[in-house]
């Protein structure tokens, strides 16, 4: 098992402001706390709090107002640097998904070497081909995305980004539209990716137990401006399974975030922030 | 046959196999052929109500224009040609206005029109797509050409007959440059609104995963556009026709529009309808060419539709 020193996120006093200065919306602010590297860490927060602004922040996709994203000894955004650049040391898992629906599954697993120019053609297809194995996927190769479940979909999307050797996974909800079986379904085999890989997630939700059972450290977020409410160290060893679900433990850390994102949510409600 | 269809069934848009543990559908393996695929589609297609339905839908029509025409002889169609008097006319050896199935010029006329529309389309094919590609994917230059654009766009062919007359030599390129005008304004609309219709997603997966601007441009802007553009091209090729038309009856010595028009003046009635149908059936020839052409371009799409059209 290969474990990587690096991976690590440092997030310092980030804030974000759409709009001017004065009148904006303040998304996110004065922002602090790390992605250790090699670990789960599970962000959550009420819908529309600003968890995908920051997650946006760190892939590249928009700008931060100040403060500063390292990743490991690079600064990926802070003075002078407004906004990162997007790379494939830190791969984004979207909400719908975004497999290109004109490309098979061969073809989207193998795209990330293919167009950085790190593997010829053939080479790309044949790792992309093992990659799709590995996960269970191989029969899948020739078929589109628009033919396979939605589930399937999420699954080969991982491979694609870890064909590329991220430091960082970022995932934003990305089980949110699926039904609650194929959703424990999905659990497992992410953990089972993360224990081959040892990479470093990023993860959001706003599903609690997704979230504990998930996570080795838990961000649960205040509402609109979003910073760190409380950091929680779930202290339940990897790997896991299904059965953590009905332990005395889990339920006790189940309990104590309940109550933390419950006062968000209602504030956020009270506040009128729409369902995203 | 009957071995062929839990295959095809399949494929078939009412039949959604969606299971995570198996993927039976695309094994390209066991795919039957093109021939036999299209054999089998052609037998249900018989089996179902549709062909029928059409030909009474067609037996309808016809039954409405002999009725009014030919037997209740209504006011306003005294002067229009009945069925009976079209259809003697297009299928006889020896025609009275001297021109059916039969005369060499009846093709004469097709060939030159169709040519006049191709030529056009390719044109606004091969300047609209790039262009509306590039609108869509630089705000820059959009700001630039658009408002031009739009401006220009209003404008029917009709009024830019004078000018295309004045601008081009003889009678064939005027003709030309007014059916390319429509064919241009709907294939570059739809390539535009193609590339703004992409999920920025897509776009953002594809910088992730290490693209560069200009490949994202080609594997994600492209093939992302491709739906709306084909949509854009069968409108461009039913405007091309239309613009033809008006432009072959202004000037030219061939082609349908022209017919249509030279048989109104010359009180050739029936010539007058043939040439009216031949366009229909050739309009839509062409437009069904530009459909499967579509369809072989993204089989993703059908094959998407084909499960059941969700994404």
């Amino acid at each position: 098992m290969r474990r990587p020193s690096k991976g690590e996120i440092r997030i310092a006093n980030v804030v974000k402001i759409y709009g001017s200065e004065e009148v904006g919306i303040r998304a996110v602010d004065d922002c602090t706390f790390d992605v250790p590297a090699g670990k789960i860490t599970v962000v959550v927060g009420p819908s529309g709090c600003g968890k995908t602004t920051l997650l946006n922040a760190i892939a590249g996709f928009h700008s931060i107002t100040s403060g500063t994203i390292h990743l490991d000894d690079l600064m990926l955004c802070g003075p002078g640097r407004a906004q990162a650049d997007p790379g494939p040391d830190r791969i984004v898992v979207f909400q719908n998904g975004a497999l290109f629906p004109w490309k098979t599954i061969v073809e989207n697993v193998a795209f990330g070497p293919i167009v950085q120019g790190r593997l010829p053609r053939k080479e790309a297809f044949d790792k992309a081909r093992r990659m799709l194995a590995e996960s269970g996927l191989h029969n899948l190769e020739s078929n589109y995305p628009g033919e396979i479940s939605s589930g399937m979909r999420r699954r080969v999307e991982i491979a694609r980004a870890l064909m590329n050797d991220p430091k960082v996974l970022l995932l934003d909800e990305p089980y949110r539209a699926l039904d609650s079986l194929t959703k424990s379904v999905m659990h497992e085999a992410l953990l089972e990716v993360f224990d081959r890989n040892q990479v470093t997630i990023f993860f959001i939700t706003h599903d609690l137990e997704e979230a504990i059972f998930l996570g080795h450290r838990v961000v649960i977020m205040t509402t609109r401006p979003c910073r760190p409410k409380k950091i929680l160290t779930v202290d339940i060893p990897h790997p896991r399974d299904y059965s953590v679900l009905t332990a005395k433990r889990f339920r006790e850390y189940l309990d104590e975030t309940v109550e933390a994102v419950h006062e968000e949510a209602l504030k956020a409600f009270a506040a009128g922030e729409r369902e995203r | 046959m009957k071995n062929l269809e839990p295959s095809l069934a399949a494929a078939d848009a009412n039949v959604a196999v969606r299971d995570d543990a198996i993927a039976v559908v695309a094994q390209t393996s066991d795919r039957p052929s093109r021939l036999e695929a299209a054999s089998y589609r052609l037998g249900q297609w018989l089996r179902s109500p549709r062909p029928y339905l059409m030909l009474i839908g067609f037996a309808l029509f016809l039954g409405f224009w002999y009725l009014t025409v030919e037997v209740w002889k209504l006011p306003r169609f005294s002067q229009m040609p009945g069925p009976t008097a079209v259809i003697s006319e297009w299928l006889s050896p020896d025609p009275t206005y001297g021109l059916s199935l039969y005369s060499p010029e009846y093709y004469q006329h097709i060939w030159v029109s169709l040519r006049r529309v191709s030529i056009a389309f390719l044109l606004a094919t091969a300047t609209g797509v790039p262009l509306g590609l590039f609108l869509g994917w630089s705000q820059r230059f959009k700001d630039y050409v658009f408002p031009v654009f739009e401006l220009l766009r209003p404008i029917p062919p009709l009024a830019w007959v004078p000018l295309a007359i004045i601008m081009f030599q003889g009678s064939e390129t005027p003709i030309v440059f007014l059916t390319f005008l429509a064919s241009f304004y709907a294939t570059t609309l739809n390539t535009m609104l193609g590339v703004e219709s992409i999920d920025v997603s897509f776009v953002r997966a594809a910088y992730c995963l290490g693209a560069k601007r200009q490949q994202v441009f080609r594997h994600v802007i492209v093939p992302g556009a491709m739906p709306f553009i084909f949509t854009g091209l069968q409108i461009s090729v039913g405007v091309a026709w239309f613009s033809l038309v008006a432009g072959e009856m202004v000037s030219g010595q061939y082609g349908l529009g022209y017919l249509i028009n030279t048989s109104y003046t010359m009180v050739q009635y029936p010539t007058m309808v043939i040439g009216m149908i031949t366009l229909g059936v050739v309009g839509y020839v062409t437009s069904a060419g530009v459909r499967i052409v579509g369809n072989y371009l993204m089989q993703w799409r059908a094959r998407e539709l084909a499960m059941g059209g969700d994404k």
